[in-house]
This record gives C-alpha cells, sequence and structure tokens, in this order.
C-alpha cells in the first residue's frame, strides 16, 4: 500500500491508517450521533456534547464551524463526517459541493452535465 | 445441488433509495435510472431467485472503525435495516439464509479466505438499495440474502485480486451445498464517484465503461490494477468497484452480457448496472 502513490493524486483523501489514528476521536464522536438521544444532546449545546470527546481543539472548531476540508484533514472520515451533515438535515451532495468550493446549485448543474472530469486531476507528479 | 444461476452489478448510491422511498421516482433526476432497471427488475423476477449473496460496503452504520472486518459474511436470519442517521428506511427487513451461509463460511474459510462471522447485524443502504432497484417495493422480499461486506472503506482496503478470487472461492462453497437452490452473486457499489476533496463530483465516463467492457471479457485486466489507480481514475469511493469483481469471480471464465446500464448523475455518482449469467448455468 504506497500512500505515495496516493498522495500524487490531487485533491484526494485516502484513509489509510495515519489518518485513522489522526482522527480517531474525532470519527468516534461522529459515530456517536447514530443515536438518536445523542443527536439531540448535540443539537441541544454542541460545544459542550464536543468537550466530551478527547478531541483536539482544531478538530472541535472544524466540526462547529461544519469546516468539511479541516474534518478531512485532521483525520476524520467522509462517511463519519457525513453524520454531522445528516444532523444538520444536509444532503451529501451540499457536502460535496462545499468541498469544491461550489453552490449545491453549481455543483449539481455540473454533475447533470457529466460530472468533473478527471482531465488534469489525475496527478500532481504529471505521471498520469 | 446449489447452482449459481447469474451475476448483477449495480451502483447502490443512497439517494437512489430516498428518492424511492419519497415517492420522486417520476422526477427527470431519478426516471432515467429506475428505467434503466426496468428490464432487470422483470428478469429477476422472472428468474425467482432463491438466495442472494449481496456484496457490499457498510457505511459507518454497523461498523464504526473501532472493529473493521476485511470481509464479513452475515450468517444470521434476519437483518433490519440500519438507522443511517435520519431514521431506518421504511422496507422489509431481510431474511437471511443462515445454512448456506455457515456453509459458504465453512468452506472458504478452509480455502484459506477468513471471513468474519455476523451473527447480528443491520444492513445500510449499501445493501438495501440494490435490493430496492432489483425488487421494487414488495410488502416482503421475494429472497434470501446473504450479506458479504467489504471493507472499502479503512485502508488497507483488499485487493480487486482478492476480492475476485473470494468470488471463485464461494463459487466453489455453493456448488458443494446440497440443497437445490437457484443463486445470485452480486456486486455493488461504484461507478466513479468521489464525495470529498477538490476533485469531489469527479465522474470517469470513458474508465467505467472501459471497465463494465473488460469486466465481461478480460476481468484478469481489472483484478491486477492498484488501488491507487481506481482511486486516480475512479474516484475515492470509486474503490467500491472491487465488489463487482467477486461477483465476476463467482460466474466462472465465461459469461454472457444480457443487460447493462450507464447513467450520469445519481447525485455525485455514475451509475452503473449490469447483468451477466454463466455460459455453464
Amino acid at each position: 500500500m504506497s500512500s505515495a502513490a496516493f498522495n500524487d493524486i490531487p485533491g484526494t483523501y485516502v484513509f489509510t491508517g495515519d489518518r485513522a489514528i489522526e482522527g480517531r476521536h474525532l470519527n468516534r464522536f461522529c459515530m456517536s450521533l447514530m443515536s438518536p438521544a445523542n443527536r439531540a444532546r448535540f443539537k441541544a449545546d454542541e460545544r459542550a456534547y464536543l468537550d466530551e470527546w478527547p478531541m483536539h481543539a482544531a478538530q472541535k472548531q472544524a466540526v462547529l464551524k461544519r469546516d468539511f476540508e479541516a474534518l478531512l484533514e485532521q483525520g476524520g472520515n467522509i462517511f463519519f463526517v457525513l453524520k454531522i451533515a445528516a444532523v444538520d438535515g444536509r444532503t451529501t451532495q451540499s457536502v460535496a459541493a462545499s468541498f469544491a468550493g461550489q453552490s449545491t446549485e453549481e455543483y449539481a448543474a455540473m454533475m447533470r452535465s457529466g460530472g468533473r472530469s478527471p482531465a488534469g486531476l489525475r496527478s500532481i507528479s504529471g505521471r498520469f | 445441488m446449489a447452482r449459481i444461476t447469474a451475476g448483477i452489478g449495480s451502483s447502490h448510491v443512497p439517494a437512489i433509495g430516498a428518492a424511492l422511498d419519497g415517492g420522486r421516482t417520476a422526477h427527470p433526476d431519478w426516471a432515467p435510472i429506475f428505467a434503466g432497471y426496468e428490464w432487470s427488475r422483470k428478469w429477476v423476477e422472472a428468474q425467482k431467485p432463491d438466495v442472494v449473496i449481496l456484496v457490499y460496503n457498510d457505511h459507518a452504520s454497523t461498523f464504526s472503525l473501532d472493529i473493521v472486518p476485511t470481509f464479513a459474511i452475515g450468517c444470521a436470519d434476519s437483518f433490519a435495516p440500519a438507522d443511517e442517521g435520519w431514521g431506518p428506511r421504511r422496507i422489509p427487513v431481510v431474511h437471511g439464509h443462515s445454512k448456506l451461509a455457515w456453509h459458504i463460511a465453512n468452506s472458504v474459510v478452509l480455502d484459506e479466505f477468513d471471513l468474519t462471522l455476523m451473527n447480528k447485524m443491520d444492513v445500510d443502504h449499501g445493501l438495501t438499495v440494490p435490493l430496492s432497484l432489483l425488487l421494487g417495493q414488495p410488502t416482503a422480499w421475494p429472497v434470501k440474502v446473504i450479506p458479504l461486506a467489504v471493507n472499502v472503506i479503512q485502508y488497507p482496503t483488499p485487493t480487486a485480486n482478492r476480492c475476485f478470487r473470494l468470488g471463485e472461492a464461494i463459487a466453489r462453497a455453493v456448488q458443494s451445498f446440497p440443497e437445490d437452490l437457484n443463486v445470485q452473486v452480486w456486486g455493488t457499489g461504484g461507478m466513479s464517484h468521489q464525495l470529498s476533496g477538490k476533485r469531489a463530483g469527479l465522474i470517469n465516463r470513458e474508465w467505467d465503461l472501459k471497465f463494465l467492457d473488460q469486466l465481461t471479457a478480460d476481468p484478469d485486466a481489472l483484478r491486477t490494477l492498484s488501488h491507487a489507480e481506481y482511486v486516480r481514475e475512479a474516484g475515492s469511493e470509486g474503490m467500491e468497484l472491487i465488489m463487482w469483481l467477486t461477483m465476476r469471480g463467482a460466474l466462472g471464465p465465461k459469461i454472457r452480457e444480457l443487460h447493462r446500464f450507464y447513467h450520469v448523475p445519481a447525485s455525485n455518482t455514475a451509475v452503473g448496472h449490469v447483468v451477466f449469467t454463466p455460459e455453464s448455468g
């Protein structure tokens, strides 16, 4: 499993063991939102609920700001951080759009016209 | 004797389930997708499979990151639709086939594929959306389902070749089950999609269509692709396509392609769908 090969792919998170270690508590917090009771407690006081988890301050800040890029940079796994979006009643598509810096409408229009082409987005080194 | 009579490949996009459950199948975003499965729904109904071995991945529903089985087989009598964060889908409970599942486990573990045995688990959209696409909206599912969950989320994920060889081992297992059963193997996930990062929304139509061609005619070419190539070409979540290889491996070298459908997009994803029969079947 070559991380170098993954790291050569631009703008792409591959959830390796290193990322899992960094995001362990963040992803556990996200998984806790699978319980309706925990969702209610989180919604009632996000900061207090986050403080129950031994996460880094920057990870908590990224949750509060719904900064999904920052969450993935700090070890969040996409399917786990999407639990936060589910609490907010947000679609996966709106989260995907936010990663690309597009409005949901712009992104949806791009998808309807065939999606984002991989041309020019395969390799940082230019090998592919 | 149990027989594998067909293999089906299908995307499992959660928004398809939401569109179906929310009665939006006629909406222009979704109507072409349901139309693309219409032939297959009728075909599966006519085939009357007894059991579907459904290869899928869980999406942080049953498996947190605390326990990450590479391959897990559902041996329970029933599997409840998972609450994925907004309440479970209102669909029938999925009934398993414990005897065949245990037989497969016995056979493939001795064949050196060390499966995790799941005697209780919920199943998320990865499994239930293909059921809805191919079986419609019945009050009870007309087939028994053996869930086969593959880790495609936490690296290291299994190789494409390992997935293919597991399919071959499952075929050997099914063929040695004494009861007369009509068994289909469904591989799900994909096709190209990426939900995060600057490449979010990536779709690679050319690569997807080549994948479908090779899945039919030259699956060996897909077995040797690296993880990096799957991610680079099909997007970070396009890695799910390795699960189609388990289905293909279970069918034997020569197959007939009966149906193919490809559509962009379903939400963030390229939808792919194929129906195969083994030439011997």
